[in-house]
């Protein structure tokens, strides 16, 4: 059995599909065989830029009215490949509703997953995915030795998406089954956090604060200093669970991954859950006042520094240019 | 709730199975310690019922159960078996769900969304599959009204709020709320509260295994270390000097 048959969890909100989407596409069609795209809803406006990353068939779901996408996406995969469609590799971005839908569906299937995964290799009929542990000081390697479909999930920007492939992209319509007892959770409202000036995850610039910044007043120095850099703030996972933040300015294994031109972390120690989540940043600048900070490890340049000083002189500078 | 190697201690790979090494004493993972706290708190605002704990943990280790058990929880169930030592998360699902089986009736089953030493983040989705239970992940409130449980959701642009007849399973966010310290009295009563230790064949699990191996561990590329200074009153500049080389401004 070779890797001949790739499936791609997809998300494609309002016709538009996600870049975790499209990176992951990009890869499945690096690998050979055919790609598939299947989408938790309505693949609509998006189909063509699936069908320009790789995807030569694309399942949708249709609306999922409210279901949250664990139970229902699993449902409706298991469904396709019961009826003989069965991939020998189905790849799921390392988020939320990834995660759902790929743990429902490993328990269809009864096939272990890896997840949290950074890089796949294929090598005839052996798969194996990469994976950073120890905050990325090691990375493991594990092979699956079962049968397939092989499931893995990848953490966002583990690879860079391009288009241009002009795959078919057909549209087939892969409709929910009757859930029973596991359909029971619904979403009744939606709430969207506001944030102005470039996403998170896209900027070119991240302005970070953490704990050392003290109190969650100070967090504006932060946001100013993006601002003037036309960057987006983020901040560390200790600030956000003291309610500073809201969860969508997260970076680290659960919140966002950023790989921005210029990364700055002020007054963040740098957890290993933190790192995970910014190591991959071109520059890292990193302000602390512990010269111990696991931080300065991985900065480009380290200022050893109450962050109370020096983010109010920066600013200053930066007005004055 | 898992119970995994102190955190503030460096992270160790068994050199003959690439395994992480659970060897000696376990705690309480933090990120159960919230679901733990938000158990606790859900029986207090229904004035009856109990928190019962599941764990899977190698050598009868007890150790995170009991500081849980010390928070107010009422009894354990842990399965601790030398077979399953390195089992993938769909194995510890199931394992996990035959533990919840093994303790009675349930209206909530309530976990961390991952583990801080292996991270899966599938456990709790896998155990709702297993029993064939609705679940709702990254929770960060949770209310109980009758028979339908109420969830505020994270997502990636902020949050859902999700409604979902019991019983099912919920995985807290870290900070969902703030664990209780165990106090004297509960430390002395958890010495004394039962832990029912079983094996995987007790469960009716009698063959164990798992379809993946680790077949190489290397060190990263390391990142270059960088200039780092002391603020001496003019270290801003540095920092405009180096973005003005990065023409970011």
């Amino acid at each position: 059995m070779a890797i001949d048959n790739i499936w791609v969890f997809a998300q494609a909100d309002g016709g538009t599909a996600s870049t975790g989407t499209l990176e992951l596409l990009t890869k499945a069609n690096s690998l050979g065989g055919t790609v598939t795209a299947f989408v938790a809803g309505s693949a609509g406006d998006a189909a063509a830029s699936l069908a320009d990353h790789g995807a030569a068939k694309i399942y949708e779901t249709g609306d999922l009215a409210g279901a949250l996408p664990g139970a229902a996406v699993s449902a409706a995969m298991k469904a396709v490949i019961d009826g003989g469609d069965s991939p020998d590799l189905i790849m799921f971005p390392q988020n939320y509703e990834g995660r759902d839908v790929m743990s429902r569906l490993s328990v269809k299937l009864d096939r272990t997953v890896l997840t949290n995964s950074t890089d796949i290799s294929v090598d005839g009929d052996s798969v194996s995915v990469q994976t950073p542990i120890f905050g990325g000081a090691k990375i493991v390697t594990s092979t699956f030795t079962g049968e397939g479909p092989f499931i893995a999930a990848f953490r966002p920007k583990s690879f860079e998406p391009a288009g241009g492939v002009g795959a078919a992209g057909e549209v087939v319509s892969a409709p929910v089954p009757d859930l029973g007892a596991t359909g029971g959770a619904t979403v009744t409202a939606v709430h969207v956090e506001e944030t102005s000036g470039p996403k998170l995850d896209e900027a070119a610039v991240v302005v970070s604060g953490g704990r050392g910044l003290g109190e969650s007043e100070k967090f504006e120095m932060i946001e100013t200093l993006a601002s003037v850099l036309k960057g987006a703030p983020g901040a560390s996972r200790a600030i956000v669970d003291a309610g500073w933040v809201p969860y969508s300015y997260q970076v680290g294994q659960t919140g966002k991954v950023v790989k921005p031109t210029v990364y700055i972390a002020a007054g963040i120690s740098g957890a290993t859950q933190h790192m995970v989540g910014m190591k991959g940043s071109k520059n890292i600048i990193a302000i602390n006042k512990d010269k111990e900070a696991p931080i300065f490890g991985v900065a480009d340049l380290g200022i050893v520094g109450d962050v109370h000083k020096v983010l109010p002189q920066l600013l200053e500078a930066l007005a004055a240019r | 709730m898992k119970q995994i190697p102190d955190p503030a201690l460096p992270g160790e790979l068994d050199p003959s199975t690439n395994t992480l090494k659970r060897d000696g004493k376990l705690i309480l993972d933090e990120s159960d310690s919230y679901g733990v706290e938000m158990a606790l708190q859900l029986v207090g605002a229904a004035g009856d019922g109990s928190v019962t704990l599941v764990s899977m943990a190698p050598n009868d280790e007890v150790s995170g159960l009991r500081t849980a058990l010390a928070m107010g929880a009422e009894k354990a169930v842990l399965v601790s078996d030398p077979s399953l030592s390195g089992a993938d998360a769909l194995t510890t699902a199931k394992v996990l769900a035959g533990a919840v089986g093994k303790a009675g009736d349930y209206d909530l089953i309530i976990a961390g969304t991952e583990s801080s030493d292996g991270y899966t983040g599938t456990v709790p989705e896998q155990m709702a599959e297993v029993l064939g239970l609705p679940s709702v992940t990254f929770a960060k409130t949770i209310a109980v009204d009758g028979s339908t449980v109420k969830v505020d959701r994270q997502t990636e642009s902020g949050y859902d709020e999700v409604t979902c007849p019991l019983p099912a399973v919920v995985s807290v966010t870290a900070g969902v709320v703030e664990p209780r310290y165990p106090s004297f009295k509960g430390i002395m009563a958890a010495k004394s509260k039962p832990v029912d230790t079983v094996t995987a064949a007790d469960l009716g699990i009698e063959s164990v295994s798992w379809a993946q191996s680790i077949t190489n561990v290397e060190d990263a590329p390391a990142r270059e270390a960088g200039e780092i200074i002391e603020d001496d009153g003019e270290s801003f500049n540095k920092i405009v000097e180096f973005l003005d080389n990065l023409k970011v401004i």
